[in-house]
């Protein structure tokens, strides 16, 4: 039993079900759980436990509702009709970067290029930044535990301007260390590039210590925050990265969206990165003048749909609370890791001090695939293979793990089926 | 999805436990090399042919129950087959997986049938074709004798 605090989505005095036996619990998760549609249904005869949040979250209602709105009420191109119709679906889409802007605490919405998602946004970043500032011989430097997203749109940047790729070592528990990132950190190097919450092993980086160490040397950092804006308070100001990409998608808002922040200063200079509709100010065959920022990164008509959707997931994140939601998802890994430990045949990879909502592990005798289909037969949805991070995987030397990765409406029952689940997959197998 | 039983049927846990045939094989005439990126999941297959005929065959690898149970199976049902036999074996064993009714001439597939249900989790049906097409890729090989080595995914 607990009572709400400002952080929760309970009004003050409210008395929970039965959710936690912690006191500390300041988290309504059925109330939140009964926010999420798809939650409501069972699979192979099981209720769905959905445990894959790190490939995509549910979506909330309310961002369901958002983007059913926009298209039966509003739908319109943005940024162009006199209507009606289009003034409101403009309103909508450029409060939805307002509302990106405030949850990351950019300075201004100038620095919020809307994108795919975070893929899209590092591409772009490589393309016009990059292409632009590296050269031959130069160095961007990466971690081993990246996503390939944030690996390969380097690859191919370097393979262009005749680059060389670096990257940082990690130790045994999935950390790298500052020293050997610093060391790294050379007269040749253009950009760090690196992801604030790994998606394979849960690590979360020390971003304002690598932020600072490479301005130390006046090197512009790129954060992959395309796991941490659901799951840490995310300021980048404080921060004070240069460049930091999210994900609608992994937030609880739609796939196909997301948004690159960047220092204005670097989005001034760096040149378009496609050409089009809406990223111009005027065109004639003689010569073409780009718009003001950000809508120069912005050619052709945007997700505006998707958009609206992120607008709405960020109102859901902000309505639960960003700090408590944090709580309540660490709990549950804590609980999750230490339930792990306690199965002898299982090894976690990814046992960093500073960690966040991933469980990432193997099971002697137990392939991640078997262990995947034996759970999916109990409704439970993890993901088991290289989880995009293969250069990773090799650095346990496994050639994939299964993931448990949690979301705001995870509970500590969830893990006890999983870990009911992975007892007896050990039983069909040894 | 049916009854994990039937997925997971003891013949398969069987040559997953114990996979037959597992070791490379000295005498090998040809072999092929096969890599599911998506799990991992990495196959070697070895075989001596001598006038037209598996003589040996044997495996090497790290996988799933399937894949490991798929690929033990088959190196029991295609030693002694001829080049013939086994690729009709192979369109047979195709076919029960992808379910496409293509192979010219089905031949019993005797205890390969408890692979049957994998069909019914498309994901995993590389998993079971995996060692399946990296023989093919061998047989290939001892045709054209050039190393082989395949991917699916
Ligand atoms: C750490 C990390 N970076 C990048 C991505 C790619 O994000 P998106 O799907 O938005 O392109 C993912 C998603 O899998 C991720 O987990």
């Amino acid at each position: 039993m607990s009572t709400g605090s400002p952080d929760s989505l309970l009004p003050d005095g409210e008395t929970l079900e039965e959710l936690s036996n912690s006191p500390r619990a300041t988290f309504d998760v059925e109330k939140i759980r009964a926010e999420f549609p798809v939650l409501d249904q069972r699979v192979n005869g099981h209720p769905l436990i959905y445990l894959d949040n790190a490939a995509t979250t549910q979506k909330p209602r309310s961002v369901i509702e958002a983007i059913g709105s926009y298209y039966s009420n509003n739908n319109a191109n943005v940024h162009r009709g006199v209507h009606e119709l289009s003034q409101r679906a403009t309103v909508d889409f450029e409060q939805s970067r307002e509302k990106v802007r405030n949850l990351i605490g950019a300075s201004s919405i100038e620095e919020i290029i809307f994108v795919r998602g975070a893929t899209e946004g590092i591409n772009l970043v490589a393309q016009t930044f990059g292409r632009t500032r590296v050269r031959a011989g130069d160095e961007i430097l990466i971690t081993t535990m990246e996503h390939h997203s944030n690996i390969v749109p380097w690859q191919m940047l370097c393979e262009q301007v005749g680059a060389k790729l670096k990257v940082v070592p990690i130790n045994d528990r999935g950390e790298i260390s500052l020293d050997e990132y610093e060391s790294l950190l050379g007269e040749k190097t253009r950009l760090v590039a690196a992801a604030h919450l790994s998606n394979a092993l849960g690590t979360i980086n020390p971003v304002h210590e690598m932020v600072r160490l490479a301005h130390e040397k006046d090197i512009p950092v790129l954060l992959d925050s395309a796991q941490g804006t659901s799951h840490l308070e995310v300021d980048v100001k404080d921060i004070d990265c240069d460049f930091l990409v999210l994900s609608g998608h992994k937030m609880y808002g739609p796939t196909g969206i997301g948004a690159l922040y960047g220092k204005k200063e670097h989005l001034s200079a760096m040149p378009p990165y496609q050409g089009g509709g809406d990223m111009i100010l005027s065109v004639t065959f003689e010569k073409t003048t780009y718009n003001e920022l950000p809508h120069k990164f912005e050619a052709g008509t945007p997700n505006i749909a998707g958009a609206i959707g992120l607008g709405a997931a960020i109102d859901f994140l902000e309505s639960c609370g960003v700090k408590a939601l944090m709580e309540h998802e660490h709990e549950v890994l804590v609980y999750g890791e230490e339930a792990l430990r306690n199965l002898p045949e299982v090894r976690l990879i990814g046992e960093a001090k500073e960690k966040s909502s991933v469980l990432s592990f193997v099971v002697a005798g137990v392939h991640p695939h078997d262990l995947g289909t034996i759970l999916d037969h109990q409704g439970i949805a993890i993901r088991t293979g290289h989880h995009c991070a293969q250069p990773t995987m090799e650095r346990f030397q496994v050639p994939a793990t299964a993931r448990a990765s949690i979301a705001c409406f995870n509970t500590k029952q969830d893990i006890d089926a999983l870990i009911r689940g992975i007892k007896s997959a050990i039983e069909v197998f040894t | 999805m049916t009854d994990l039983r039937d997925f997971y049927q003891e013949i398969i846990l069987d040559h997953y436990r114990k996979p037959r045939n597992f070791s490379p094989l000295e005498s090998a005439t040809c072999q092929a090399r096969g890599h599911n990126p998506l799990c991992g999941d990495r196959v070697e297959v070895y075989l001596h042919i001598d006038t037209g005929v598996v003589r040996e065959i044997s495996f090497q690898g790290a996988g799933c129950a399937i894949s490991t149970a798929s690929a033990s199976l088959m190196t029991e049902a295609v030693k002694g087959m001829t080049l013939v036999e086994a690729c009709a074996l192979f369109d047979s064993f195709h076919d029960m997986m992808t379910g496409t009714g293509e192979a010219s001439d089905p031949i019993d597939l005797g205890k390969l049938e408890a692979l049957s249900g994998v069909r019914q989790i498309p994901i995993r049906v590389k998993c079971a074709t995996l060692a399946w097409h990296t023989l093919k890729a061998a047989l290939e090989e001892s045709n054209n004798n050039t190393a082989a080595s395949i991917s699916t995914e």
